[in-house]
């Protein structure tokens, strides 16, 4: 259900840039934070949806250290402070693909 | 006919957002302080309202009630006295799971703004989808009842990560349950690390006046300048 809830906001998206023209490829940057599948994300489109997916990265900058997360735990294993997020809550279109009709009519 | 590639690289949800900022600045225009209430179905939201919207120390307050269907929640806090504003993301059965930012705008027209200083919007119980759809709020507030399980924050970071405060609730039931109130906090505060909390029971009343506190506390707050 969130992926159908995200697709409208996509296809919003979409057709704004798209002008018009027939839209054949999609590209997403999608964050790991932001709990999309991208497979049932996928399911909901016509047209190709290519996902790029962001591994969820944070920082601790007292410790000067960062890292990947594969568990939502945000508290630093080094000094036990507050991890700020670098990378991983992306949820944007990158790019479409679309298809241009050639323009005969003289201008 | 040939293809092009077009460079795009915006926020999928720009669209949401930018209505939500002009709910925001309709607002702020009016001098209300808006909260976006949350929780999974059944944590207690409505229940913690009616605790707490009689008696907010002088604080005028609304509802905007957002409900896949019917109005059973508006109606009990109507009998409040205080005024409700019945929101239906679907007609029938089946629809929206949240409110977006739309949504709350086309109930802009019927919420009495300029005779209140707070709004909480109930939310649709969910704890994915809301999360994701900014509708204008000051502020986010969620209830995560001890019915529900010490692992949610980690299931459910998205949500617990964007409020503000959670409020822990049922906590009446915590004799009869094998719940582990130490492991959700330890939990709660890995995903969102010092986030605020209450434990509260809307059945007992325990906890009851740091969450009015806290909600008067919003309409107290001076903005900084953006």
């Amino acid at each position: 259900v969130h992926e159908l809830s995200l697709s409208g906001a996509i296809v919003n998206t979409v057709v704004k840039h798209a002008a018009g023209r027939r839209v054949t490829v999609v590209s997403l940057r999608v964050g790991a934070l932001r709990q999309v599948v991208p497979d049932t994300l996928a399911f909901y489109f016509g047209f190709v949806a290519e996902q790029v997916l962001i591994p969820a990265r944070v920082r601790c900058d007292p410790c000067e250290r960062e890292w990947e997360i594969d568990m939502p735990i945000f508290r630093c294993p080094g000094c036990g402070g507050a991890a700020e997020v670098v990378s991983g809550e992306e949820f944007e279109v990158e790019s479409i693909d679309v298809e241009e009709v050639e323009c005969i009519a003289p201008r | 006919m040939h293809r092009t590639k077009v460079r795009v690289v915006e926020e999928a949800l720009d669209a949401n957002n930018t209505i939500a900022q002009t709910n925001r600045d309709d607002f702020d225009r009016a001098s209300v302080k808006v909260v976006n209430f949350m929780s999974a179905p059944g944590a207690g939201k409505t229940s913690l309202l009616e605790r707490v919207l009689p008696e907010l120390h002088g604080v005028r307050v609304g509802v905007l009630e957002g409900d896949v269907q019917g109005s059973m929640d508006a109606d009990r806090l109507a009998s409040l006295h205080v005024p409700v504003t019945q929101l239906n993301t679907g007609s029938g059965f089946g629809g929206e799971c949240h409110l977006d930012a739309n949504m709350v705008r086309s109930a802009l027209p019927s919420l009495p703004l300029d005779d209140i200083d707070l709004l909480v919007i109930e939310n649709v119980g969910n704890l994915v989808c809301p999360a994701e759809f900014k509708v204008g709020e000051d502020t986010r507030v969620m209830v995560c009842s001890v019915t529900e399980g010490e692992d949610k924050p980690l299931k459910y970071p998205l949500m617990f990560r964007t409020c503000e405060l959670v409020l822990v609730n049922k906590i009446d039931l915590l004799p009869h349950l094998d719940f582990d109130v130490g492991k959700l906090l330890y939990n709660l505060d890995a995903v969102h690390p010092g986030v605020e909390r209450i434990l509260v029971s809307a059945r007992t009343g325990e906890g009851v006046d740091a969450w009015r506190d806290w909600l008067v506390g919003v309409v107290e707050r001076v903005e900084a300048p953006a």
